[in-house]
């Protein structure tokens, strides 16, 4: 419970700062969020402000990181493109954990008997359907737009934190600290809520940023092939759309928001392994 | 290790692929043609798609009259033709010793079924119009035609060049949409849906036979992978070259030569005139002035690209620069737009696939926002844009398509269409007659107009039908119909020792008849 | 080992159905009427009817559903309302390409990570496993469309060592290779980062085992204990991300053909979308759905084969 409380935080907060993984990874994160908030009050230029006699500038004092085939300012379009990309993949997290986490913890609560087959056996459902092609069902019936693509990413990432609940709630099952909860004559509800839950926020934390990172590449994706955030607002997928045709003339309108996606994926990513080993302290011995 | 051996194998691999690639020949008789648009179907009197003139015109089928590449007409089927003193009867002599690719003989007859079908019951000729003052066609002989018009027609010769006019065999026409069977030079061999089309020179050819043994039309819709299928050498030559911001690329190189000419193809942001806040003279008045066409030009276009004040051809003798009218004031669009008493219109833009739409359409979408028109973008395949979401008019109450096909509009009810704005180029020759028409999306009923372009169909003169022309362009730019916008220019990339490809586009066609490789 | 093999049979045709319901519902049921749906403002409660009829899509969900199924089944997978040709046809040309592809990735990816991640582990904190984990870091966030890109920018535009894409069809297999090289290295590169990642941690996960201590009490040397011991055990987590890895770079190379103008399923199902063809979506989705499923099942059935515990089981 939470008798784990505040020695163990301090504990955790200062294994994370001295995690390299972790200060680097949480760093470039903190700076692309940073920026997507900047972007809220403040770009340089409009990001779809038009500029046409000034396309395809190279980075400059004017346009820090040129301008693109419109001569909109790149720097503005990777900055609200970094909101986008942001909001879609945390959302689309939020949903898996809020849906898939429930379902797991009820799998593990009830295991072997019918609601953890049903729950299993639509989980290995939905891998079998890759979030492409669940976005592909989505936009064919209502139309492709960001919240078509939340809910597609959202969809599959509900399957993976409910097995990763059920998988770490099911360990847990076998605890003292729970035996003893439920010879006190608690529910599987309650215990699940109280003692379970806080146990496997650790784990659950660590794949959200898993989660949070492939979901910011499916979003990219997604917009890419025009199914996902639609035009005007700028996404760093469909930057790289555009960009395409003018990779030869001007590669700095390709390589901007590929590298914008690239660091962003790379920050989570570094900030979830270090995350991971200050949790699991175990596991570093096999990771280090 | 075990690592660098993979490695190695790997390498071995790509190095043996890349060099088991097929050298060619010296003097090559094929040629890899790349096209961006895909025609649905083959057969040009049944199809409003320039895509499919721009494969079976004077290579699979002719017509009695046709193109050559600067633009006049020329002899075709028709070795020569006389013409009635009142200008109502047409005869023409017939080339003899024609035949279709299926072997039966080309006469008279032929030509007759063709004629009459186009405006006959069920026809889907998208050229009716052109034809409809044919009242009848009689076989004279086995090579003679006469033809009698219910009132003088002075482009008639000119209209029978049109794709829409190739004479067509009665054995074959209801399958010349997979199967086409002309008289051309070259014969269709296979059609890969999605990727290519393929024709083979017709041994048995009535006329000068064709250079080259066979050509592959592929399709490459895509900007980047057309740049790249030029410098592969996967396509040999893109007539229409749908990445012109990649033109420096190949003006540099000497392997290439970079043709740019005209075409027929007016680009315009159409309105549609029937609905409201756009039936507002001053409403569309405001978006025409919304517009900066240089800006549009160069940033969809790179530059190619003539801006335009009217539908006409700049490059024509008979064209009236009318910009001005239409000139870039946004200021002027906000008054405009006050006193017609309309506040932050929302207004959607269908856009097809063409990069002159999809570029266009993004830089006109932002130019109307700046004078505070709310504009939503809707991208669309041609298969939605041929449809009454955009170009077709609704089918009237009651209609039942054949079928899996779905209804059409059929003329029972007045035309009428749901669309706002699109963008769109209009390709064929001498057509502003269409916004004469009610059926047309345009959605403009001008008595003054049409009966100014009434007065020319009618006209010899050339004189008068200048003036007339004239007119007719003074006409539709004031009462702005649409928005003008700039004439495609034909950007053609090719390699260098490819000779005979047309310089400029008089109407859609790749005409392969003269096409040869110089080495 | 018979009883194994049944159950996990029985497993995916249960899989292949559900997955097949799920289509349905979402594809006919959810838009409420597919015919006007697909037919837009064309739609006449008559053309609606007159479609409905013609297309089969009168009835009963319960009664369509089988329908369709016992044709898709019979390869019979409707018209296209587009093109007007049967779906199969399209679908048979198409698939000859994305298949391929995902399957061509995977060898690539699996041959680079393997002789990789076992490197790193068995070189485990020297230089070398240190650069492997950060490449693959790197690997791992790199868009595969993205890097599609930029190798078509050096290898094909710049080098001229590959087309830049298009595909010659199979007449020349060694041709059909070659066009399809960068597109599956492009795939498979970001794959194999992570394939490398889990084969070094998995294998370094059994190498910390008790009976790998034993083995080398026991005298074996260090290579002997990896190849007999360690790797045998470490390939079952690597073959269930090879399993998941197939359904990744199946729906990656249906992006990845937007860069090499690949004429697959993807093009054909992203047109399908845009144009409402809803036959056409629901005929790919539900063959992509079908490979991922049957391609899991292979993998099972592997599982099996490296661990003979699992088959007992069933």
């Amino acid at each position: 419970m939470s008798e784990i409380g505040f020695a163990r935080r301090d504990h955790v907060l200062s294994a994370a700062l001295s995690s390299r993984s972790f200060v680097i990874g949480a760093t470039i994160t903190a700076v692309f969020v940073l920026i997507a908030l900047l972007s809220f009050v403040w770009t340089p230029f409009g990001a779809a402000a038009q500029d046409i006699p000034n396309k395809l500038k190279p980075p400059s004092a004017a346009h820090w990181l040129g301008t693109d085939h419109f001569g909109r300012d790149t720097l503005s379009m990777i900055m609200v493109g970094a909101r986008t990309s942001i909001a879609v993949a945390l959302v689309a997290v939020g949903l898996g954990i809020v849906v898939g986490a429930p379902l797991g913890l009820a799998a593990a609560a009830r295991r072997g008997g019918f609601i953890d087959e049903i729950i299993m056996r639509s989980n290995d459902l939905v891998f079998a359907f890759p979030a492409i092609l669940i976005a592909i069902l989505i936009t064919a019936v209502f139309g492709p737009g960001a919240v078509n693509a939340i809910i597609a990413i959202g969809i599959f990432n509900i399957p993976v934190f409910a097995r990763l609940s059920r998988g770490a709630a099911l360990s847990l099952w076998q605890r003292e600290f729970v035996m003893a909860a439920r010879v006190s004559g608690k529910g599987a509800f309650r215990i699940s809520l109280e003692h379970i839950l806080p146990n496997i926020s650790n784990t659950l934390i660590v794949q959200a940023t898993i989660q949070f990172s492939l979901g910011i590449l499916a979003e990219a994706a997604l917009a890419y092939v025009g199914l996902g955030t639609q035009p005007p607002t700028p996404s760093w997928g469909k930057m790289l759309a555009d960009a395409q045709t003018m990779i030869t003339l001007a590669p700095h309108v390709a390589l901007v928001p590929g590298l914008a996606i690239v660091l962003t994926v790379l920050g989570v990513n570094l900030m979830g392994d270090g995350l991971r080993d200050v949790f699991d302290p175990q596991l570093r011995r096999s990771r280090g | 290790m075990r690592k660098s051996l993979v490695v190695l194998a790997i390498a071995g691999a790509l190095v043996m692929t890349t060099a088991l690639s097929p050298a060619y020949a010296q003097a090559r008789t094929d040629v890899k043609v790349g096209l961006v648009l895909e025609p649905p179907s083959l057969d040009p009197t049944a199809e409003a798609a320039a895509a499919v003139d721009e494969v079976v015109y004077a290579n699979i089928f002719e017509g009695l009259t046709r193109f050559a590449s600067d633009g006049s007409i020329v002899p075709g089927l028709a070795e020569s033709w006389e013409i009635s003193e009142d200008g109502l009867t047409y005869t023409f002599h017939l080339h003899g010793g024609v035949a279709f690719h299926d072997g039966t003989a080309m006469d008279a007859e032929d030509v007759k079924f063709s004629l009459e079908r186009i405006n006959a019951e069920g026809s889907l000729n998208a050229q009716k119009a052109l034809y409809a003052a044919i009242a009848s066609v009689e076989a004279v002989d086995p090579l003679t035609v006469r033809i009698t018009l219910s009132k003088p027609d002075g482009n008639f010769v000119y209209n029978l060049a049109w794709g829409d006019a190739v004479i067509v065999a009665p054995e074959t026409a209801a399958t010349n949409g997979t199967k086409p069977v002309g008289t051309g030079p070259f014969v269709f061999k296979e059609r890969r849906p999605g990727d290519s089309i393929e024709i083979a020179k017709n041994a048995t050819y009535w006329g000068t036979p064709a250079a080259l043994e066979s050509a592959t039309f592929r399709y490459i819709a895509d900007p980047t992978a057309a740049l790249a299928a030029l410098q592969a050498g996967d396509v040999d030559v893109f007539p229409n070259f749908p990445a012109p911001e990649t033109v420096s690329v190949f003006q540099s190189d000497p392997r290439f030569r970079v043709v740019v000419g005209t075409t027929q193809g007016e680009t315009i942001l159409t309105m549609n005139n029937s609905k409201p806040p756009l039936d507002n003279v001053k409403v569309r008045e405001a978006i025409a002035h919304a517009i900066d066409r240089q800006a549009v030009v160069d940033g969809a276009m790179f530059g190619f690209g003539i801006p335009i004040g009217t539908f006409w051809p700049p490059t024509h003798p008979d064209y009236v620069d009318l910009a001005a009218l239409s000139n870039y004031d946004p200021e002027k669009s906000k008054v405009l737009l006050a006193e017609a008493g309309v506040a932050n219109p929302k207004l959607t833009l269908h856009l097809p696939p063409a990069p002159y739409a999809r570029r266009g359409g993004e830089i006109i979408a932002e130019q109307l926002r700046a004078v505070g028109i709310e504009v939503e973008v809707i991208n669309v395949e041609w298969a939605q844009w041929l449809s009454p979401e955009v170009f077709r008019a609704a089918p009237c109450p009651g209609a039942v398509g054949e079928g899996d096909k779905p209804p059409a509009y059929d003329g029972s009810c007045p035309a009428t269409f749901s669309y706002d704005l699109t963008i769109v180029s209009h390709t064929e020759p001498n057509d502003i007659g269409i916004f004469a028409r009610d059926d047309y999306y345009f959605a403009y009923h001008s008595d003054a107009f049409k009966q100014i372009i009434a007065d020319y169909a009618v006209t010899a003169d050339p004189a008068k039908r200048s003036e007339l022309i004239k007119a007719a362009q003074t006409q539709i730019a004031n009462d702005f119909v649409a928005g003008y916008l700039f004439e495609l220019a034909k950007v053609g990339v090719e390699d260098a020792r490819l000779k005979g490809m047309w310089e400029n586009a008089p109407t859609q066609a790749t005409d392969l008849t003269a096409v040869h490789w110089e080495e | 080992m018979l009883f194994f093999l049944i159950n996990r049979l029985t497993s995916l045709l249960l899989s292949l159905l559900a997955a097949s319901i799920v289509i349905f519902l979402v594809l006919e049921v959810v838009p409420g009427d597919p015919a006007s749906f697909m037919l837009g403002l064309s739609a006449t409660p008559e053309s609606a009817a007159a479609l409905r009829d013609s297309l089969g899509l009168d009835g009963p969900p319960v009664e369509r559903y089988f329908n369709w199924l016992f044709g898709f089944f019979r390869g019979d997978l409707g018209i296209s309302y587009t093109y007007k040709v049967p779906v199969a046809e399209l679908v048979a040309d198409r698939i000859w390409l994305s298949l391929p592809l995902a399957i061509y990735a995977l060898t690539l990816s699996t041959l680079i990570a393997f002789p990789v991640g076992i490197l790193a582990a068995a070189k485990r904190g020297s230089a070398a496993d240190v650069s492997v984990m950060g490449l693959t870091q790197l690997g791992v966030a790199v868009p595969n469309f993205w890097f599609a890109m930029l190798l078509v920018l050096l290898f094909a535009v710049t080098l001229r060592w590959f087309s830049a894409g298009g595909f010659p069809g199979w007449e020349d297999p060694l041709l059909a290779l070659k066009a399809l090289t960068l597109p599956a290295v492009a795939l498979a590169l970001p794959q194999a980062s992570i394939l490398a990642r889990v084969m070094r941690s998995a294998l370094l996960d059994t190498l910390t085992e008790d009976y790998i201590r034993s083995a080398r009490a026991k005298g074996l040397t260090r290579n002997q204990t990896l190849w007999r011991h360690a790797l045998r055990n470490a390939l079952i987590p690597v073959l269930t991300i090879i399993g998941l890895q197939f359904s990744f770079l199946l729906a990656g190379a249906i992006i990845i053909e937007n860069v090499f103008f690949l004429p697959g399923l993807g093009r054909l199902v992203f047109q399908g979308i845009t144009q409402r063809d809803l036959i056409v979506v629901k005929s790919v989705v539900m063959i992509l759905v079908f490979a991922v499923i049957v391609v899991t099942f292979v993998v099972d059935m592997t599982y099996a084969l490296v661990d003979p515990r699992l088959r007992r089981h069933g």
